[in-house]
């Protein structure tokens, strides 16, 4: 087969297509990350908005450009913010992989299942997530508090004699985490183990491999380009996930993307809150480079 | 002749356990009389009726479905447009930096991406004056920004399979270039474009972090008045307003059902 | 193997052959490279209007691309295209006098029978009346007015391939590309369809052009074919030319089956040669225009059916003998093939006609037999 031909040519109604959505990513994507930067090197300031700008021409030369590293010195350097980042990892990649020991089999069920039930299956899946994000995380609150549904259940069933603290705990947050995650879990795994082909595994098995066997050796090294990807999905926005912790977790779960919202809403201090999000960016870069090489990849193949 | 694990069916049983309890937990205590989640009080709609009665409610959704009916609608335009380019056009200078952020805003923490918009905002308002206030206008083009991404992705991975001999075959009986994508590409890819002004649509209709960022005074959406509602404390009503719109997606996926099943022969691309 | 169109109306319609007739389709110095990759080499090709003309190859050889490149769905990296006098290279395939029917037909799912081959039409601003009168027609055409309003779905790959047919030719191209017509039929429907088009080609008087990797459609079909591998061509033929006259080795092993046995000159005088085959310790005698120098290592090719295989040797000394032994041989109903072990190790394909009607078979392994054959059957290839 010849290789592909590369088109050079580009009509001018292609090359108006692409910049339209192009000039709105670059506005409204990419700039806003440049300014952010640009704020987390500026001085806070009692002012409208609360920050020195980058550039003052009111200022005598020599000192217009005003840039300060002290946002992020003083975020490094206060022991809270950096056990914040470490937990958020901690709590984002347990959450995963609960997501992974609850989904991967979930997603192999579902793949070996008949079409018909197959459709219907991936439908239930999904469909918690048309309904509203927050009412069902509100929900688990009404199960996991000292009074709800789960606590009444195992006091009843008398495998308790006190109440387990579980809202406003780390546990409560991973539980919800993993309610809200576990679909971006099982969907590319699903995508991945639907084109596993059957024959495959015939052929492992007709050559003498016992299931569990076959399953090490052949499905899972397969469904690796999917278990990555689902982890992936999962981990990067649950590092910075905000409304779970602040809804289920206690006063003591720290968590990156709540010191965000309240260094920013609440402390009004945006050059610190703008250092916070630049440092989670870096963060985030390694894992968002290998997402993004997975998806390029991906969508060539499929 | 498929061999049933028990332990993948434990486990799918489990798992779906896990994922609708919830949800049905949810409904039933909607109905429930009495405030506490733990007491049935009995049969009785008085939490609809609160609900129905409290106007910030109303206007909140309004505003939701509004902003989401704009927002879905934007995002499908400039994402069908960013699938075609990522799936139709080779190479062209700067497409690396075009992939990065069509594949980024699916993984970004929403805080991220909340913050920078209105850093975006606030930063435009003293160069330009424009925004003047930050409300429903911010809020959609917050919304078209990040849910471009997930239409660009759906719409290109379903390009990537639709058969070129196709749009060949039509550019070779006549059709130009642009007369193909009408007559040939688009229908053919009608479902996904669908299926990604829906995703937009939930998306946006979903949204807090980032909204709460770039909203201003007025402009309160459905999300953000739940989530100052949760914060003061557990109230019914919310229980109410979930059972709705659980209510409302289940007729429309029966609904969309339906219709799609008086159409067998449009669908064997699949 | 039937009579094509090209024998039907004899030698006096064989344009090639008349050097003041202007080529229909004119090829020069044709190539396609890929990055580093030659798909296409420098080729070039006249072809004759009316004609079945058949690109014959493995794959990979390159025509698929060629016939892209007649399409405009590829642009050339050099040469030129001529289509009745006019220069097509530039042009995109929406503004060509060219329609090609796709391996695959790629029917468009969305529409009816009726809509697919409507749809150049449409393209051309034909208004909706003429449209559904000629669509009408070449419905009954080609007998497909019952399926006009079915989806492509729900009709069989023959029906696919008359609705891809007829929508290619409802347009009325100068020139009309086949991709592999009849790769997709099955055994039975495709004898049938080899006939189908070849009467749809010869009624209509459009020029075909096939790429085809099936050599028993291209010697069927084509009025003549053009074998090609590694992006050039190799013989621009009649099939009977290609059959009996290969110019060389590669072309007389891709179509048919063909013994060859290495030599060398040893004799050559007008029209005649004697080759020594040290192979099998013989010396074949054999017809060859042009000169040959002695010495000059040959092979000798000789077709399975042109020899005889007998138990008996044949009489008198006309026909160059060979003895041997039959070391296997397969039974076709009407024919059987024998391979027989010949001096030094060397094995020759027999095919004969099973003439007798017997149960039990003339020859069996093992049998001690002799093969002759007539002089001018053997033929001298240099390379």
């Amino acid at each position: 087969m010849p290789p592909p031909e590369t088109r050079p040519r580009l009509h001018t109604w292609q090359r108006f297509g692409l910049a339209i959505p192009y000039a709105w990513l670059l506005i409204f994507f990419l700039a806003p990350f440049l300014i952010v930067l640009k704020i987390s090197i500026a001085d806070p300031v009692v002012a409208q908005p609360p920050f020195t700008p980058l550039f003052d021409a009111t200022r005598p030369p020599g000192e217009a450009f005003h840039a300060t590293l002290e946002n992020f010195r003083f975020v490094l350097d206060d022991r809270l913010y950096v056990l914040t980042y470490l937990n958020s990892l901690e709590l984002a990649a347990v959450a995963t992989l609960l997501c992974l020991a609850i989904g991967y089999p979930m997603a192999y069920g579902i793949a070996r299942a008949s079409d018909a039930t197959r459709s219907v299956l991936l439908l239930l899946v999904i469909l918690p997530f048309w309904t509203s994000f927050l009412l069902r995380v509100y929900a688990w609150m009404g199960i996991l508090n000292s009074r709800g549904v789960l606590n009444s259940l195992l006091l009843w069933a008398g495998i308790i004699d006190r109440p387990l603290e579980i809202l406003y705990t780390n546990t409560a947050v991973f539980i919800g985490m993993v309610y809200s995650y576990l679909p971006f879990m099982i969907l590319p795994l699903y995508a991945n183990l639907v084109r596993l082909d059957e024959a495959l595994l015939e052929a492992a098995a007709d050559l003498g491999g016992r299931p569990s066997r076959v399953f090490r050796d052949v499905t899972l090294p397969l469904s690796f380009p999917g278990v990555i990807a689902g982890c992936l999905l999962v981990f990067i926005p649950a590092i910075g996930e905000f409304v779970i912790p602040a809804v289920l977790g206690g006063s003591d779960t720290l968590m990156i993307g709540r010191v965000v919202y309240d260094e920013f809403f609440l402390n009004r201090d945006w050059p610190v809150a703008s250092a916070v999000a630049v440092l989670l960016l870096l963060l985030l870069l390694i894992p968002i480079g290998i997402f993004q090489r997975y998806e390029s990849r991906e969508g060539s193949e499929s | 002749m498929r061999k049933r694990s028990t332990f993948l069916l434990t486990a799918m049983v489990f798992g779906y356990a896990f994922l609708y309890i919830p949800l049905v937990l949810v409904v039933l205590y909607s109905f429930n009389d009495s405030r506490l989640v733990t007491v049935w009080g009995g049969f009785s709609l008085r939490w609809y009726g609160e609900l129905l009665r409290s106007g910030d409610v109303l206007s909140a959704a309004w505003l939701s479905v509004r902003i989401a009916t704009v927002s879905a609608t934007g995002a499908t335009v400039l994402g069908t447009l960013a699938g075609f380019a990522l799936a139709r056009i080779g190479r062209f200078r700067g497409r690396a930096l075009f992939t990065t952020m069509i594949a980024a805003p699916l993984v970004m923490p929403e805080v991220i991406t909340g913050l920078s918009l209105l850093l975006l905002f606030v930063t435009l308002q003293q160069q330009i004056g424009w925004p003047a206030t930050r409300g429903a206008t911010t809020i959609t083009i917050a919304h078209i920004t990040f849910s471009t991404a997930y239409v660009a992705v759906i719409v290109r991975s379903r390009l990537a399979s639709v058969d070129m001999s196709l749009e060949e075959a039509a550019m070779d009986l006549g059709g130009r270039p642009f007369r193909v994508v009408r007559d040939i590409t688009l229908p053919l890819i009608a479902p996904a474009i669908l299926s990604g002004w829906l995703l937009a649509f939930t998306l946006s209709l979903d949204d807090l972090v980032i909204s709460s960022f770039v909203s201003g005074p007025g402009a309160t959406t459905l999300p953000m008045l739940i989530f100052s509602k949760v914060r003061l404390g557990v109230t019914p009503d919310v229980n109410a307003l979930a059972t709705i719109i659980i209510g409302l997606v289940a007729i429309g996926v029966v609904a969309a059902g339906l219709v799609l099943r008086r159409r067998p022969a449009w669908r064997q691309t699949e | 193997m039937s009579q094509g169109p090209a024998d039907r109306e004899g030698t006096a319609s064989a344009p090639w052959l008349d050097p003041n007739a202007t080529p229909f389709v004119r090829i020069e110095g044709l190539s396609k490279r890929f990055e580093d990759f030659v798909a296409v080499d420098r080729v070039d090709l006249s072809i004759f209007k009316g004609e079945l003309f058949s690109i014959l190859g493995a794959s990979g050889c390159g025509k698929t691309t060629l016939l892209r490149m007649l399409a405009g769905l590829e642009t050339p990296s050099e040469g030129r295209i001529l289509i009745d006098g006019a220069d097509v290279t530039r042009l995109p395939p929406y503004e060509r006098p060219v329609n090609m029917m796709f391996q695959s037909y790629a029917l468009f799912p969305h529409m009816s029978v009726e809509r697919n081959i409507g749809y150049g039409l449409e393209r051309e601003g034909v208004p909706a009346a003429q449209i559904r009168e000629r669509v009408a027609e070449m419905l009954t055409l080609l007998q497909l007015t019952p399926l006009a309003r079915s989806k492509p779905a729900q009709i069989s790959g023959g029906q696919s391939q008359r609705v891809a047919l007829a929508r290619a030719l409802i347009k009325r191209p100068k020139v009309l590309l086949l991709d592999e017509p009849l790769a997709a039929l099955d055994k039975k429907l495709r004898e049938h369809t080899q006939f189908e088009l070849a009467n749809v080609q010869y009624t209509l008087g459009i020029t075909f052009i096939v790429v085809t990797h099936d050599q028993e459609e291209a010697m069927t079909l084509s009025t003549r074919i053009a074998v090609m591998e590694a992006g050039r061509f190799l013989q621009v033929a009649t099939p009977g030319e290609i059959y009996e006259n290969p110019c060389n080795r590669f072309v007389a092993d891709f179509i048919g089956n063909i013994n060859l046995v290495e030599g060398t000159i040893e004799h050559s005088s007008k029209g005649e040669v004697l080759v020594h085959c040290e192979e099998i310790g013989a010396r074949i005698p054999a017809l060859h225009d042009g000169e040959l120098a002695a010495g000059a290592p040959v092979c000798v090719a000789l077709r399975p059916e042109k020899i005889l295989i007998s138990k008996e040797p044949p009489p008198g000394n006309e026909r160059p003998t060979l003895p041997g032994v039959v070391v296997d041989l397969a039974y076709f109903g009407n024919r059987s093939l024998y391979r027989v072990r010949v001096g030094g190790g060397k094995i020759l394909e027999v095919s004969a006609p099973n003439r007798r009607r017997e149960a039990n078979r003339y020859l069996e392994w093992d049998d001690e037999v002799h093969l002759s054959w007539d002089k001018q059957s053997a033929l001298v290839l240099k390379d």
